[in-house]
């Protein structure tokens, strides 16, 4: 009898909580599944905005195997990735594991750390733009307190991708550190006790019991790291804007050069189709990898 | 206390000093580089705290280059697009939880992942042919490329962990589907509405890419105005300073205020816009 009374309830449920989906279907729809198919179809054209347009099927792909400035700047996102996945993921594990220490007032502490990626990335830009600055910078000053010569930090070929990558790391490592916090959470005291009873010291209690219970959370964290360093732009574009020349433009600075700069939306799609493919593949394996959402924070985080 | 622990103590308070100065010394710098007149800035070695404030410079911005025009477009772009963000994306991340649609939460998340610039050059051409561009329309549209994944993310997260019990009780008592939500469920889901609601806010106040491309002069958000006054119109930097501390000081005061939703919004979706 309840198992039928049930049932009878569960079947037209099931249907009616499309109502609560629709609007938002309409809009991911409008704002978001049409770009993709529009991008994808302006891709196999060639056209400048301005001018007539012609279906060119994959010649916009062809081009790009051949364009140098792309396969420059795939490699600069490449190398600018890479150290921007590196360093916030060191830094942040280490401030992670300060944070899971009692601290007086964490709250105001964590608040403080956490500024950095929460602030208008244009303003900030700015400012290290003007802390970059070769003469009257407060970069150059600091080195030269501790007796290193100036630098040309972002106006140099050979530094100004390191240079990014350190504002880069400055902004985003408390993410590293909010997701390997997280994690340390989850780490139970039980083995703590019983290495402390066989002698281990710090180090081999940080090597083999904590280390491989947060491995999945720096997984987390890197991957995620890695899907936003690589569409990275604001700070690029608002310090460099991809200079000096072409030294630190990677593929996003260069798809916006090639849409809103040049107007070539046709190859500047198939840039961007191609930015798309990668990042997607790296987001799926992010996916897969996705943990629980750990919402009891709200209620009794310090 | 023993003198080991306390020890301790000392080596973690500096350790926790290390690791928030690049944070806490920048801002401060920031903060002094706006407060310096043109000679302060200018000298060598810099000084931190000058013997005159140079409160001009907050003045001449706030007075200045259609300043409160800009902050308007961003109240109304950001306010916009986060509103029908959760008017579009509470329910959606309701409907999503109870049915288990995984493939739905898929295409959020990769939404998610794309890079802003993609969805902008079909976008730009869209609002062309519609003759939206001049208003704001444009910027509110696109900033819910942004603001409706952060809130449907979030919010499948938040009502995945909500008892379903006084739901199903609730049905049983003869009340309607949208009965269910509107007086069960919702009030649950509060915590989760406001943490979507910051954060949603603070990714689309920061902004910057769409502004760039969609924006004309008279619609240009804060961050777009003070990149422009960094390339054409204003060299010195005090004033430059005391304008990107404005845009940017209302994220920072919500951060310090709403950390504990921030934290644990970033930790359960780990979000980021555009």
């Amino acid at each position: 009898m309840s198992g039928a009374g049930s049932a009878l309830v569960a079947a037209p449920r099931r249907r009616t909580y499309w109502v609560f989906i629709l609007p938002a279907v309409v809009t991911v729809g409008a704002v978001i599944l049409f770009p993709w198919a529009f991008t994808l179809w302006m891709s196999l054209n060639e056209w400048k905005l301005g001018e007539s347009r012609h279906f060119v099927g994959l010649a916009n792909y062809v081009r790009l195997a051949g364009d140098g400035r792309f396969l420059e700047s795939l490699w600069h996102t490449i190398l600018y990735t890479a150290l921007s996945v590196a360093a916030p993921v060191f830094l942040g594990l280490i401030a992670a594991l300060i944070f899971n220490e009692r601290l007086p007032m964490r709250g105001l502490l964590r608040g403080i750390f956490v500024m950095p990626m929460m602030a208008t990335p244009v303003a900030i830009a700015l400012v290290w733009t003007m802390m970059f600055n070769p003469q009257l910078g407060v970069l150059n000053y600091l080195l030269s307190l501790v007796g290193i010569g100036p630098q040309a930090w972002v106006y140099h070929p050979a530094s100004v991708i390191p240079s990014l990558v350190m504002v880069e790391t400055w902004q985003w490592t408390p993410l590293v550190m909010l997701i390997v916090l997280g994690g340390l959470a989850t780490v139970p005291a039980e083995p703590y006790e019983s290495a402390e009873i066989d002698g281990a010291t710090s180090w081999q209690k940080f090597r083999f019991i904590t280390l491989p219970m947060i491995a999945p959370f720096l997984l987390l964290a890197a991957m995620i790291r890695t899907v936003d360093a690589l569409k990275s732009f604001d700070i690029i574009y608002a310090i460099t804007q991809g200079g000096p020349g072409t030294a630190s433009e990677t593929i996003n600075l260069y798809l916006y050069s090639v849409a809103f700069a040049y107007y070539d939306v046709g190859y500047g799609s198939a840039i961007a189709v191609v930015f798309f493919v990668l990042i997607v593949v790296l987001s799926l394996v992010l996916l897969h990898l996705r943990q629980r959402s750990k919402w009891n924070e709200i209620g009794d985080a310090a | 206390m023993t003198a080991r622990t306390l020890l301790r103590r000392i080596g973690l308070f500096f350790a926790v000093l290390v690791i928030i100065s690049p944070a806490l010394m920048f801002f401060v710098w920031m903060l002094s580089l706006s407060l310096k007149y043109e000679i302060d800035n200018g000298t060598y070695p810099p000084i931190l705290i000058p013997d005159r404030f140079a409160w001009k410079n907050y003045t001449q911005i706030l007075s200045s280059n259609n300043f409160l025009g800009f902050f308007e477009n961003s109240v109304l772009v950001t306010g916009g697009a986060t509103l029908m963000a959760l008017l579009v994306g509470v329910p959606a991340g309701y409907g999503i939880a109870r049915m288990k649609a995984h493939s739905a939460a898929v295409v959020v998340m990769i939404a998610r992942m794309t890079p802003g610039l993609s969805f902008l050059i079909p976008l730009f051409l869209l609002f062309q042919w519609l003759g939206l561009m001049g208003t704001l329309w444009p910027q509110i549209l696109i900033h819910l490329v942004v603001t409706v994944p952060i809130v449907i993310w979030i919010m499948i997260g938040y009502f995945e962990t909500t008892p379903k019990e006084l739901e199903e009780a609730a049905i049983i008592d003869g009340a309607t589907q949208w009965q269910v939500f509107r007086l069960v469920a919702l009030p649950i889901a509060k915590p989760g509405i406001v943490v979507a609601f910051i954060l949603a806010l603070i990714f689309s106040w920061n902004n910057f890419v769409f502004g760039i491309v969609l924006a004309t002069r008279e619609t240009r958000t804060l961050p777009v105005a003070v990149y422009n006054m960094l390339s054409f119109e204003q060299v010195s930097w005090g004033p430059l300073a005391a304008a990107a501390l404005v845009v940017t000081l209302p994220v920072l005061i919500l951060t310090v205020v709403a950390q504990r939703q921030i934290v644990a919004g970033l930790t359960a979706g780990a979000v980021k816009g555009g």
